[in-house]
């Protein structure tokens, strides 16, 4: 599993400058307007209580959904534009893999990239821990496998960022702890991780920079060493202490 | 992918345009008496040995026959409704018609004659029974040879009987086949050709109670389709056909034709 | 009642003589029926697929008179078809009618609305679960139609098998359009009201017999082949 650690390089997709950004359905206000600069590679991980609106800032700053005003621009160029998103890759909390082999789900992406290569396919696979089932059915591998191989997947498209949203929320120590190792891997390699949870020592693992979300907006944006130890925001400082109650079951619950 | 969907058009349209009549092929619109009695599983290899014709036949009641040849959709008209012809004739869509062949009709019934017809002498006098004891009739109901003739024969007998439609008069609206299985599921008596019922084999209780009048005389005739009205039909060979058809050859070849041991067809071209 | 035990002895007997007027009419049955599920398929995937995937004025409209269609009374598409194909109607030119060109259209317009209908019912459902990660790869519109329909094969091919056998099972459209027709367009079904016409019963119901034995064998062969595919 080495053979991903090259050297960081520059991201081309950096900065990231949200101004202004917001997002209602059908009048209610999801997103207040916002305000978000990352400039600096490594993981982000994005925390906050449910229905904060974590996984809705995800989708609008890989473009799946359209704010309804505000800019997300990365490296001055508009999410709209279609050759920034191509170097992006988002993994859900439930992994959408194709009714096909393992190995036909990689290539379908280096295809569609026009990049298609049995040994960069193999090298994927392998890096995944997935190398002895590529013939078998995606759809028949364990929870953790196939969220291993939609990372794997998403890592298809070389992107320059990765967004995660929740990807080890139903998964096994075990399992989670593999998919760390491989958003770790990835982050070494100089790809923008970008990844949501509600595992507060998972954020711990992996985090270099924490943005914290409340309500609808960000709270605060710190290192991950500030967060944790003194947060900047009342709402981080209130989540936490409660995460850290004896009885210490889930996150606590604002709906 | 694109390609691959236009090859499977293409090979698609291949089998079905492979599949239109051959040239030399007359279509023949016909009635249902005279295919479902197999006359022309008879007929037809010999003419084509013959003539090296090929003879489609589409059998239906005597008043879709027609009307598919009014569009032009027949080469050739082979029917029982003498009236009906000659309108077509006089009309421009046929160029001649000829006599062929008769044979009759007959009134079948359950054997326990609940009108009691057997023996009656004239059609008038059975059509009266079957009406005064109101027992169950099955009528064809659909334009045909056979309906139009058993509407005649009501005719004669001064009885109105479409007027109890629905109570002991019974309109199926279908073929002679479909409406003798009728007759025959609901015990009711029915008007059709012999040869029908000669070929016919889901008899069970039934049997001729009638027959013999010469008001059930059934007239067959055959007729070319007008080229004038309807330029693609293939003359030469519908003529050839017809030809045949009437020379002595084709009458002696209908006069042999038998069912269980039965004539079925009376030959009478002139 | 002697015809139903009989009817399996003709069954049987037509099977094993190897009756030639048997297979002709066998054969002319699969050859439109496949040929037309064939057509219907091509047609109706994509449209299904369309009618899922993509927004456009009229879909909701498309939709509800696809459906309304899928009730179609073959023998009326039959007498839409005879009135365009005759000679006296706009299409007579073709010289299609009474011919199994003209049994292998109608059977695809008969079921083109069942396939579109139901593919568009399977697509919806997965267009749900794949919209977001197709869109995040940026696959292009048509390419994720594309990959859809083979990611629903399993289920697309039950779609396929029962446009099948609407199409192989249905009389009304093929006895107009086709005439019934021997040894040029008789086909199971309408040799099947033809015997029954001439009051043949156990000849009738053996054809009937022999007909559900093909669609068993062709049914049987699709489900072991779709338990390779699947997945």
């Amino acid at each position: 599993m080495n053979t991903t650690a090259t050297p960081a390089r520059r991201n081309v997709q950096l900065p990231l400058q949200v101004r202004a950004l917001s997002y209602q359905v059908q009048g209610r206000q999801l997103l207040s307007p916002l305000n978000l600069s990352i400039d600096s590679t490594g993981i982000s991980i994005m925390l906050g209580p449910n229905g904060a609106g974590k996984s809705l800032l995800l989708r609008l700053l890989h473009g799946l959904l359209k704010p309804d005003s505000g800019s997300i621009l990365w490296n001055q160029q508009s999410i709209g534009e279609l050759s920034v998103r191509m170097q992006q890759s988002m993994v859900f909390q439930k992994p959408v893999l194709l009714r096909r082999s393992v190995a036909a789900n990689i290539d379908y992406v280096l295809k569609l990239r026009n990049k298609a290569s049995t040994q960069r396919r193999d090298e994927l696979l392998h890096s995944a821990g997935l190398a002895d089932k590529s013939a078998q059915p995606a759809r028949s591998l364990s929870g953790g496998e196939q969220q291993r191989l939609a990372i794997a997947r998403a890592l298809a498209t070389s992107p320059a960022v990765l967004f995660l949203d929740e990807p080890t929320a139903s998964l096994d120590p075990e399992a989670t702890s593999h998919i760390e190792h491989q958003v770790h891997q990835a982050a070494r390699a100089g790809i923008k991780v970008i990844m949501v949870t509600h595992d507060l020592s998972q954020a711990r693992r992996l985090a270099h920079d924490v943005i914290f979300m409340s309500y609808g907006t960000i709270a605060e944006h710190s290192s991950a060493g500030l967060f944790f130890s003194n947060p900047a925001s009342v709402a981080g400082k209130t989540w936490l202490s409660s995460y850290l109650q004896p009885s210490q079951t889930n996150s606590p619950s604002h709906d | 992918m694109i390609s691959n969907v236009a090859r499977l058009l293409a090979s698609i349209l291949l089998l079905v345009t492979t599949s239109t009549h051959g040239s030399d092929a007359i279509l023949v619109q016909s009635t249902t008496s005279t295919a479902n009695s197999g006359l022309y599983d008879f007929l037809l290899p010999v003419f084509r040995q013959h003539s090296g014709i090929t003879v489609n036949v589409v059998a239906v009641g005597t008043g879709q026959a027609i009307r598919n040849a009014r569009n032009c959709d027949a080469d050739v008209l082979l029917v029982h409704a003498k009236e009906a012809e000659e309108q077509f004739v006089s009309d421009g869509y046929g160029v001649h018609r000829h006599d062929l062949m008769y044979n009759d009709f007959v009134i079948v019934g359950p054997s326990d004659d609940p009108g009691a017809i057997k023996g009656l002498s004239t059609s008038v006098a059975a059509f009266t029974a079957i009406a005064s004891t109101r027992s169950l009739f099955a009528s064809r109901g659909d334009n045909s040879g056979t309906h139009k003739k058993e509407l005649s024969l009501w005719q004669n007998a001064s009885i109105d009987a479409a007027a109890d439609s629905g109570k002991w008069y019974r309109e199926t609206g279908s073929g002679m086949g479909a409406t003798m299985n009728t007759a025959v599921g609901m015990g009711a008596y029915t008007l059709t050709d012999r040869a029908t019922w000669i070929s016919f084999k889901n008899r069970q209780n039934h049997a001729v109670l009638f027959e013999g009048d010469s008001d059930l005389f059934n007239q067959y005739g055959v007729i070319l389709v007008n080229q004038e009205k309807c330029p693609a039909v293939k003359s030469a060979q519908g003529q050839k056909f017809i030809d045949w058809l009437i020379s002595s050859d084709g009458q002696q070849l209908i006069a042999s034709y038998q069912v269980n041991g039965q004539q079925l067809f009376y030959p009478n071209a002139r | 009642m002697t015809d139903f035990s009989q009817a399996f002895g003709v069954a049987f007997q037509l099977l094993i003589r190897g009756d030639d007027a048997l297979y002709e009419i066998i054969f002319l049955s699969l050859r439109v029926s496949l040929t037309a599920t064939l057509i219907a398929c091509v047609i109706g995937l994509p449209l299904g697929a369309a009618l899922a995937t993509l927004s456009f004025r009229g879909k909701w409209l498309l939709t509800v008179v696809t459906n309304t269609l899928m009730g179609m009374p073959p023998v009326v598409l039959g007498l839409i078809l005879y009135m365009a194909l005759s000679n006296a109607g706009p299409f007579g030119w073709l010289q299609l009618l009474y011919t199994p060109g003209a049994m292998i259209l109608a059977q695809t317009l008969l079921i083109i609305p069942i396939v579109t209908a139901l593919t568009r019912q399977i697509i919806d459902d997965n267009w749900l679960d794949y919209r977001e990660q197709l869109h995040s790869l940026c696959v292009p519109r048509f390419a994720a139609i594309q990959t859809l329909l083979w990611d629903t094969r399993a289920s697309l091919l039950t779609v396929a098998m029962a446009g099948f056998a609407r199409a192989i099972s249905e009389v009304g459209a093929v006895i107009v359009v086709g005439g019934n027709i021997n040894h040029l367009t008789r086909v199971m079904t309408t040799a099947i009201a033809l015997e029954t016409s001439k009051g043949e019963l156990a000849l009738a119901l053996a054809l009937g017999m022999v007909l559900l034995l093909i669609s068993l064998m062709i049914n049987a062969s699709v489900l072991s082949a779709k338990g390779h595919t699947s997945r």
